[in-house]
């Protein structure tokens, strides 16, 4: 599992370089780069941190991904998370902070 | 490389769960007393909780008392366990239970206001924020500074008396030489040390933090602090491949471990968590796998809720199951064991602490995963855990100086990290050096090849060869102060495949299926090993000290401590 970073959306703020675990991402030229693309555990930190939504979450081939890009937005209380397909669809699930799981 | 002092009275490293906690802690107890926290992360999402966690899985639930989770903690180790580390955590259980809501977690409740429980031991919880929620907590303390960034490698130790610690700003390059009253490690477990479900690309997966080295462990070992029971490694039943947890499927919506032809198989084996492990390895053994958690036959809102629970906590689970197109009501989830870990915060290896989790090396305590002797800490033992060191720490301080340390001995300590900066390329890379660890340690010393089964024999050739490993880590080449974490990292892991191996072999018998199967040694001999198997390195050989059970009720000081 790993993340992407599109380049041309990419503010260069920093953020998800910032809060990254394992510190595998870096910015260089003004632009976020995943440094070590198989570090990636998965946590999901960084796409929660980009303003503009550059930076997507997939699940590798050898482990059964898809090839889907998920990423999330915030709007108050709610956490969405996007899953794109690759054939364009969209799941959408909408979390909301202040509930709790229920199983 | 530049060269800075610090100075402060309590120095944390690792500001994951329970160091946060810890800073936390003697903030509010001791608001004067200086505390600095040097993580190589950030953390707002370093350690175990980057993706949050959706239940808490320690908590005395109304009706039980401390000392039932003490007797679940011991029964799960077969007998293996420190009855006073587990007795005090436990007793603080629910306490911090509530501290945390009341910094913002969001606990699940009823109608009557009280929480809701799963089981005898959990609450249901919105934990995908909850290192953030702590993060700020700990940023708003004007006492305790927080350095990102900073990976600490060595402690400083003179006569057994902890003065500080070593370490470098992965980005800025600063060599830090940290002087502290005191010493809290909270460095989190060992993960890599063995060879991974799916090595390549996903080699990493979001269960345990690839991250958590072993630093904590190996830091302590060449400073000659006694490590116990690191044999009881911990193999973690997951869902397979993204290696997502299987409590909330198991205990949330009391989804049975299944063989290929439908048959309850968790029943034949045992409940303990070596044994569910075992159980699966076994059916597999004998061409009844794979096996599953049953979750085929459970509602759409089970489904929805499922979904969503483990984007709180493991994302890809749920990613899996929409990119399927089958919702675990549709289809049984595949089970799989891990690699092998070393995690004191699940099983009872590490740090050998005494009641108040005080290393055998004075002023240096130990807190969460990386202290041995309290199995079954999760998420809240780590915290009670983290506020005890604390405040111990915080007590030990009081009337002392700041140690000195010289600038001779940083100069040791910096020409090291500068070696790997200036050295000649070598051969080889340290990604190529962790690879064959991992692949030795995968062969000899019950890996997922062998089932996590090993004798005697592979044993010493594990140890042979890891030593060799750390022979050709000398020459290692740094390009950046990153790598040069990655080379510490990988000599830090290095060293605890060391001890654990000599632990592994000190063991002659097989108490835990999977966690410590000995084949030369295929029963339980609870005559010779009903104790814990210790270590100490001393003058580089690692030397095995046998220690009888300790129980609750009693306060354990380490009296032959030397100093």
């Amino acid at each position: 599992m790993s993340i992407m970073i599109d380049s041309i959306k990419c503010v260069g703020c920093g953020k998800c370089a910032a809060v990254c675990p394992g510190s595998l991402i870096r910015i260089e030229e003004k632009k976020a780069v995943i440094k070590y693309p198989k570090d990636c555990w998965g946590c999901t930190s960084c796409i929660k941190e980009c303003p503009v939504h550059a930076v997507k979450f997939y699940l590798g081939a050898d482990i059964g991904g898809q090839g889907s890009l998920v990423h999330t937005e915030e709007s108050g209380d709610i956490l969405r998370w996007l899953i794109e397909h690759p054939d364009g669809r969209v799941t959408e699930i909408d979390i909301n902070r202040k509930e709790s799981n229920k199983y | 490389m530049k060269s800075e002092k610090l100075t402060t009275d309590i120095l944390i490293i690792g500001g994951g769960t329970s160091g946060c906690y810890g800073a936390l802690t003697i903030a509010e107890s001791f608001p004067d007393v200086k505390v600095l926290i040097c993580e190589k992360a950030n953390i707002k999402r370093s350690g175990c909780l980057a993706a949050g966690v959706n239940a808490l899985n320690a908590y005395i639930t109304e009706g039980r008392k401390p000392q039932d989770y003490v007797d679940y903690a011991r029964k799960d180790a077969d007998g293996i366990v420190r009855g006073d580390l587990l007795l005090t955590m436990s007793e603080l259980l629910n306490e911090v239970t509530e501290r945390l809501e009341k910094l913002g977690l969001v606990i699940l409740k009823d109608e009557n206001g009280k929480y809701v429980t799963r089981g005898n031991r959990n609450l249901k919880i919105n934990g995908e924020n909850i290192k953030p929620i702590l993060a700020d907590a700990v940023n708003a303390l004007p006492n305790v500074t927080v350095m990102n960034r900073v990976n600490i490698t060595d402690f400083s130790v003179s006569d057994n008396v902890i003065k500080g610690a070593f370490g470098f700003g992965i980005d800025s390059g600063i060599f830090y030489t940290i002087e502290a009253k005191a010493v809290i490690v909270a460095t989190g477990g060992a993960a890599g040390l063995y060879k991974p479900n799916n090595p390549g690309f996903s080699r990493h997966k979001m269960w345990y933090p690839p991250f958590n080295t072993g630093a904590g462990y190996a830091m302590g070992i060449k400073s000659g602090a006694e490590m116990t029971t690191l044999e009881m490694r911990f193999i973690a039943l997951r869902c397979k491949d993204t290696i997502a947890p299987t409590g909330t499927l198991a205990q949330g919506v009391g989804a049975k471990q299944v063989n290929s032809l439908g048959e309850v198989y968790e029943t034949k084996y045992g409940l303990t968590t070596s044994q569910r492990v075992y159980g699966t390895v076994m059916e597999n053994i004998e061409g009844r796998g794979p096996c599953y958690l049953r979750t085929e036959g459970i509602t759409p809102e089970q489904d929805e809720s499922l979904l969503k629970a483990y984007l709180n906590m493991a994302p890809s689970q749920t990613i899996k199951w929409i990119e399927s197109g089958k919702m675990p009501s549709q289809q049984n989830v595949e089970i799989e064991g891990t690699e092998p870990y070393i995690v004191g915060g699940h099983t009872a290896g590490g740090y050998w602490v005494d009641t108040n989790r005080q290393t055998t090396i004075t002023g240096l305590y130990a807190a969460g995963d990386v202290s041995g002797g309290c199995p079954q800490k999760y998420v809240t033992g780590a915290l009670a855990e983290g506020k005890i060191a604390a405040l111990a720490a915080a007590e030990y301080i009081s009337g002392r100086t700041v140690p000195e340390i010289t600038e001779s001995e940083t100069a040791v300590y910096l020409s090291e990290a500068e070696k790997y900066l200036s050295g000649p390329k070598p051969r080889f890379t340290y990604e190529q050096l962790e690879e064959a660890m991992q692949t030795v340690m995968d062969s000899y010393a019950g890996g997922i090849k062998t089932n996590y089964r090993f004798n005697e024999k592979q044993l010493t050739l594990a140890d042979e060869k890891i030593l060799m490993l750390m022979k050709l880590s000398d020459d290692l080449h740094a390009e950046s102060f990153h790598e040069l974490m990655f080379i510490y990292e990988l000599r830090e892991r290095l060293i605890v495949c060391r001890s654990l191996i000599a632990h592994l072999k000190a063991r002659k018998e097989t108490r835990w299926h999977s966690f410590a199967e000995n084949l030369d040694y295929p029963d339980r001999d609870d005559k010779n090993f009903s104790c814990y198997v210790n270590s100490k390195l001393v003058d580089g050989e690692i030397k095995i000290i046998k220690r009888e059970l300790v129980g609750e009720g009693q306060i354990y000081e380490h009296n032959d401590r030397q100093h």
